[in-house]
């Protein structure tokens, strides 16, 4: 079973407080995702360095693309290391399947849907969609992009939000989140501010790393992974692998935030470099002589 | 900052299974050289020296050393020396040298963190330049040894430009590697590249660096040699051979008495399973886990009888001494034979580094020498040495490095050497290392943690603590203890109850989680008391002063404070931090005399009496209850107060006092467990005592037995109530012999994390309560400081870590506290032992003793004056004929000659002597002097008369650690 603690913010939002989720100091034992593994492992080496050379307030290399499908109303691709999504977003539109009768009246539906390629991880994945991973996964999912999509200005209609991971290394939901983003952004759909997702760790027990591999994510720790709309700092969505102690997650949460500013500065730049790319054949983007922009 | 290079890693584990890694390549990774005016590193990261001073005839000129992993694995010894500095060491060597030895490791990262040493650990592996992919075909090995010369060129190429030119001021780069054909491929580079053994035989001012250089396969007597063992099965023979069920694996134990047997414990087998003879050992070294081939069953064979020691000379590479063996072999009948089997391969090797001493050679010129080990269990060792001369005297340590096949010893080399032989210092020393007991001086890093002086109380202190200054609180401890961990105040309240407190000093407030000085405290444990010593589990500075509640001074305590009503019990219990000030440090005697002393009315004497009369109560209590009281003998040494040499053995004195504090050390320990497992249902750390298995009882039934008592042993009441009654008048010390086997039936009490086992499991069977834990002695134990902190978390006094609340983590801790706890015990008795023999040095002394077994052979002895316990041999030794032969019954446990009968619990007279012919065994001897039988016996020691000396078996377990442990570690 997985235990986790999953805080929800909309709309005016709320900055988060640590002391709701992390329990009373001693309780009966709370299920954890594995034994905590004897780390054979350092997760960082003496020089600073962690396994794969990064250090630990550095991200992996982020690779994005937006408008990948001319179907899709918006779509976007995203490589955090060799973490590799595909999102794809439909709608506004009229709410359809088994939505039809569940519409709001006064904001939109938003629907998501997380799976995992058969091909992602290293052994062939038996049920790539529908299991209790990817319902919870597509769950959370919803619970980040909603705070960050304006719902009121599409009452009565519907927004899908499909996610497919192509390669899994480790912070899978970070790169969804980040991917569904862009997708949302190139569908033109109206947005607060970019939703954002990070993960982050602890090594030797004192030094936070930021933007966890699946290497880091098996031999470490617990994990945490944040949701936030950087901008104003609010926390979106915050999910424990296990439990922490409370003096380690403030500085461990600082490093997920941190991670997630500058994940955002990086989408923001890849969707500024695209639209200046598709709107050049109009001349956005473009100065003249006297500098102004036209 | 980031080179965004993306390389691919494959790496296969059990099944195949491709895994792609991510590996980034840098450019900020810096050279840690002075000398470099290319790289902006920060200050702390320059590591390499400028000047440097070239002692090798080898390469005459400055130069940093490279490292290759075979190097830092097998010449860890000669690493360590000072005299090797600036120093790289290639990240790949690191990662490689910590896949294949963790100890070694940790001693790499030692030296590395030593500043002094000028290692610097170059990150090869993410540098963009020195990073080489493994090409097709190419061996991982190879792949690393390209790696580290790869580096090697780089370091020179990259140091060039910001040097001048000239010859002897240019710091070039010196690969040292024992691999030959990395050496040659580097030489062929055009690398200076040289062997660990010529560079440290180029070193000039450095002879002791050469003894420790490890030997590896270096033939001994140059000429290759025909293999005297057979060869091992490598790891993958073996592991198939394991998997069909042809091979079994287990721990290799070595036998005390003869070198060339010793059995294997193998899972499945009830009994363990024997091996015999240099081939059938195989080079296998005592604590080895080693493949074993079981022998068909018609060539089983039955544990010789013999006592075979290796000769004294060195045979050279010949195995001849098996004969001996073999006609010992036939002789055995049937039925005494047990499973045999041979070894054919080593799992893992359990090399320590051991004492002893080098066996004198005829040759005094030859390098070449042979290691005694202070462990019989251990084979000797060939090491070689320029130094024999000076070490023949002194107790060395040794490191085995390998047993090639042809070698009929292993080869080892000198790691350092002790001190001379006899000296107390050194055979201290000995008994420390092994016990394995840490004791070397606190480093700078754990010092830095301590309180600064002059330490005072703040107001801030005083607002979190209760004020308790104003009470009358007092310590009784043994004479002449420093570390006072305990204090009691007992006083009436208005009600008519007693207010009785237990304080306890307050180590956790000076020792903070997670820093080197709890690191430190973690590690080492225990306080460890030798007779004439006292290995600290903390600086001094917090065990003798600032913690200890020493009498007129304010000190933190943590306080536990029942009501108790006139009959003792309980009304409540409260716990907090305090602020007290002992009013009288007191004695166990000074104590018991105030208590005694009716005309004293003072307020110490009051709340003694009280605590006395209630402790009482308790005691009876628990003793109704089921506890048990056992007795194991105990003495003090008085000691030269110049030399430190014991002048008089005395056996402890037991006081009402002692009995008043242990039960209310007890009552707190008992509260405490209660407090903190309630609190912390998964985490908390008390300590249990198992029942003892019936099967463990058999030996003190029967002793019982024969005496016309029954001894009943289906609970710890029944066992209680039965050593009750089993008194004789007309022999006193029957009943202490009795409580005494009755002790040594006992299993060893042991810290667990509750969160590991079952309820049930959590019963103290000594104490007879079900639940117990460490509260009352911070100072000297480690779980003490542990329930602490569980304890202050619990009233909010302080907060918790992570490492607290994690059961693993204190399953672990409570691991290594159970083995420096046993280790501590051993040492202590080794200890007593010594000094017993220091004791027996220049005197022949007749004393009164109890005969406790009889055996076969023999009888064992107790003398309670020394608590200690001999074996009295009947038979003489090998090789002389008995003038006088015993007849053994086994049915009624006695041996007889004539009219002389001796039986369990019967009192003699013997005679004590030391016999100092074997340098690194000395042995207490016992003769008999009463009852006389001629041939047999010796006269009073006024005639001294050499007779045949009798052997007396090392004295095990016969003498209880100092008191002051004894008395809390129930």
């Amino acid at each position: 079973m997985d235990c986790h603690a999953a805080m929800r913010g909309r709309g005016g939002g709320f900055s988060y407080s640590h002391a709701a989720v992390i329990g009373s100091r001693c309780g009966q034992p709370v299920g954890c995702r594995r034994a905590a593994a004897s780390t054979a492992m350092e997760l960082l080496s003496d020089q600073g360095l962690r396994l794969d050379g990064r250090r630990p307030d550095e991200l992996r290399n982020i690779r994005c693309k937006i408008g990948v499908f001319s179907q899709a109303d918006g779509s976007a691709y995203i490589e955090q290391g060799n973490t590799k999504v595909l999102a794809t977003v439909y709608g506004p539109h009229q709410p359809r399947g088994q939505a039809k009768n569940k519409f709001l009246f006064d904001e939109a539906l938003v629907n998501c849907q997380y799976s995992m390629a058969v091909f992602s991880t290293g052994e062939r994945k038996r049920r790539p969609r529908g299991d209790r991973k990817s319902q919870e996964m597509s769950i959370h999912l919803r619970q980040a992009l909603e705070a960050a999509i304006r719902t009121e200005l599409y009452p009565r209609s519907q927004i899908d939000i499909y996610v497919e991971v192509l390669q899994a290394d480790g912070g899978n939901y970070c790169a969804c989140v980040n991917a569904a983003t862009l997708a949302l952004v190139d569908a033109g759909v109206g947005l607060r501010e970019y939703a954002v997702a990070c993960s982050a760790s602890l090594a030797n027990g004192e030094i936070p790393l930021v933007d966890v591999s699946h290497l880091e994510e098996s031999t470490g720790g617990p994990n945490l992974t944040v949701a936030a709309l950087p901008i104003s700092g609010q926390v979106a969505l915050m999910e424990m692998s296990q439990r922490f102690h409370c003096d380690h997650l403030p500085k461990v949460l600082e490093r997920a935030l941190e991670g997630c500013k500058d994940i955002h500065r990086i989408l923001d730049e890849a969707v500024r470099k695209h639209v200046e790319e598709t709107g050049r054949a109009s001349g956005w983007g473009q100065v003249d002589r006297a500098g102004i922009v036209l | 900052m980031l080179t965004s290079k993306t390389f691919l890693k494959k790496t296969k584990r059990g099944n195949i299974l491709k895994i792609v890694r991510e590996h980034y390549l840098r450019d900020d990774i810096w050279c840690g050289s002075t000398l470099c005016s290319k790289c902006t590193m920060k200050e702390k990261d320059v590591v390499l020296g400028k000047d440097i001073e070239c002692a090798s005839t080898l390469f005459q000129f400055p130069h940093y050393l490279v490292l290759d992993t075979n190097v830092v694995l097998h010449q860890i010894d000669v690493l360590e020396e000072d005299v090797l500095r600036n120093v790289i060491v290639p990240q790949i060597v690191l990662e490689e040298v910590k896949h294949r030895s963790s100890a070694v490791y940790r001693r790499l990262k030692d030296i590395i963190s030593n500043p002094v040493r000028k290692f610097y650990v170059f990150v090869n592996e993410h540098h963009k330049d020195t990073y080489v992919e493994r090409k097709p075909g190419e061996l991982v090995n190879d792949r690393n040894d390209r790696a580290i010369r790869v580096a090697t060129t780089w370091y020179g190429s990259h140091l060039a430009p910001s040097q001048p030119k000239a010859k002897n001021k240019h710091v070039s780069i010196v690969l040292l590697t024992d691999d030959s054909a990395n050496l040659e491929k580097a030489k062929a580079e055009g690398l200076l590249a040289s062997s660990v053994h010529d560079y440290v035989s180029s070193l000039k001012d450095a002879p002791g660096l050469f003894d420790k250089l490890s030997q590896q396969d270096t033939n001994f007597g140059g000429k290759s040699k025909e293999p005297l063992f057979p060869l091992h099965l490598s790891p993958k023979e073996i592991q198939e051979g394991i998997k069909s069920g042809k091979l079994h694996h287990g721990t290799f134990l070595a036998s005390r008495e003869n070198f060339l047997e010793g059995s294997v414990n193998v899972e499945g087998f009830e009994k363990f399973i024997l091996v015999q003879g240099h081939a059938g050992l195989n080079r296998a070294v005592d604590g080895d886990t080693v493949a074993l081939e079981l022998l068909p069953e018609s060539e089983w064979a039955a544990p010789s009888d013999i006592v075979l020691e290796d000769t004294e000379e060195d045979p050279g590479d010949t195995l001849d001494d098996e004969t001996k063996m073999e006609k010992e072999k036939l002789k055995a009948k049937k039925i005494e034979r047990q499973p045999t089997g041979r070894i054919v391969g080593i799992i893992r090797r359990k090399w320590r580094q051991y004492c002893g001493i080098l066996q004198p050679s005829q040759d005094t010129n030859s390098t070449r020498h042979l290691f005694v080990p202070a462990e019989r269990k251990i084979s000797k060792i060939r090491i070689e040495t320029r130094q024999a001369e000076l070490l023949k005297s002194q107790r060395i340590i040794v490191a085995i490095d390998s047993w090639p096949r042809t070698s009929r010893y292993p080869l080892g080399h000198f790691v350092r050497a002790l001190g001379n032989i006899g000296d107390k210092a050194t055979e201290n020393e000995v008994l420390l290392l092994e016990h394995d007991v840490p004791h070397s001086k606190f480093s700078e890093q754990v010092l830095s943690f301590l309180p600064k002086l002059p330490w005072v109380i703040t107001e801030q202190d005083l607002e979190k603590r209760v004020d308790l200054r104003n009470i009358t609180v007092c310590s009784v401890d043994p004479p002449g203890c420093t570390d006072i961990d305990d204090a009691l105040h007992c006083r009436d309240l208005e009600n008519g109850n007693y207010e009785v407190g237990v304080h306890i000093a307050d180590v956790s407030h000076f020792i903070r989680p997670g820093n080197a000085l709890d690191k430190e405290a973690a590690l080492r444990a225990t306080t460890v008391y030798l007779v004439d010593k006292r290995i600290d589990m903390v600086p001094e500075l917090l065990s003798s002063n600032l913690c200890s509640l020493r009498g007129n001074e304010e000190r933190f305590a943590f306080s536990c404070v029942w009501e108790i009503t006139k009959d003792a019990k309980i009304v409540n219990t409260k716990f907090h931090k305090s602020v007290i000030c002992s009013k009288a440090a007191l004695t166990y005697g000074e104590a018991q005399a105030r208590i005694d002393d009716k005309s004293q009315n003072d307020d110490i004497a009051k709340s003694l009496r009280g605590l006395n009369s209630l402790a009482k109560i308790l005691k009876r209590r628990r003793i109704e209850n089921g506890a048990l009281v056992l007795a194991s003998p105990e003495i003090r040494f008085h000691v030269d107060s110049e030399t430190h040499d014991p002048i008089e053995v005395v056996a402890k004195k037991m006081l009402e006092t002692n009995s008043m504090v242990e039960e209310f050390m007890l009552l707190a320990n008992i509260s405490v467990a209660e407090k903190i497992l309630a609190e912390f249902p998964d985490c908390a750390m008390l300590r249990r005592h198992p029942t003892p298995p019936s099967t463990n009882f058999e030996p003190l039934v029967k002793a019982g037995n024969l005496q016309g008592f029954e001894i009943n042993v289906e609970s710890g009441k029944q066992l209680a109530d039965s050593l009750d009654k089993a008194v004789k008048e007309d022999n006193p010390y029957f009943n202490t012999m009795l409580r005494i086997m009755a002790t040594r039936c006992m299993m060893q009490a042991v810290y667990f994390a509750s969160g590991m086992l079952q309820k049930d499991e959590f019963f103290h069977y000594g104490l007879a309560c079900p639940i117990y834990t460490h509260f009352t002695s911070p100072i000297r134990r480690y779980a003490d400081i542990i329930v602490h902190r569980l304890l202050a978390a619990c009233i909010g006094a302080d907060s918790t870590y992570p490492d607290l609340l994690d059961k693993r983590k204190s399953h672990g801790l409570c691991h290594n506290l159970n083995y420096r706890n046993r280790m501590a015990q051993y040492a202590g008795r080794a200890s007593v032992n010594l000094h017993t023999h220091l004791f027996f040095r220049n005197r022949v002394q007749d004393e009164e003793g109890y005969v406790l077994y009889v055996r076969k052979n023999a009888l064992q002895v107790l003398i309670p004056k020394y608590g200690l316990e001999g074996t009295l041999f009947l038979s003489p030794p090998k090789g002389k004929v008995a003038k006088v032969n015993f007849t053994y019954n086994e049915d009624e446990q006695s041996q007889s000659y004539g009219s002389v009968k001796f039986r369990v619990f019967d009192p003699v007279t013997v005679q004590l002597s030391l016999d100092r012919s074997n340098v690194q065994h000395e042995k207490l001897m016992l003769h008999l002097v009463k009852p006389e039988i001629p041939d047999f016996s010796v006269p009073s020691q006024t005639v001294k008369q050499a007779e045949e000396p009798m052997e007396v078996d090392e004295v095990k377990e016969s003498v209880a650690p100092p008191s002051k442990r004894q008395r809390k570690s129930k």
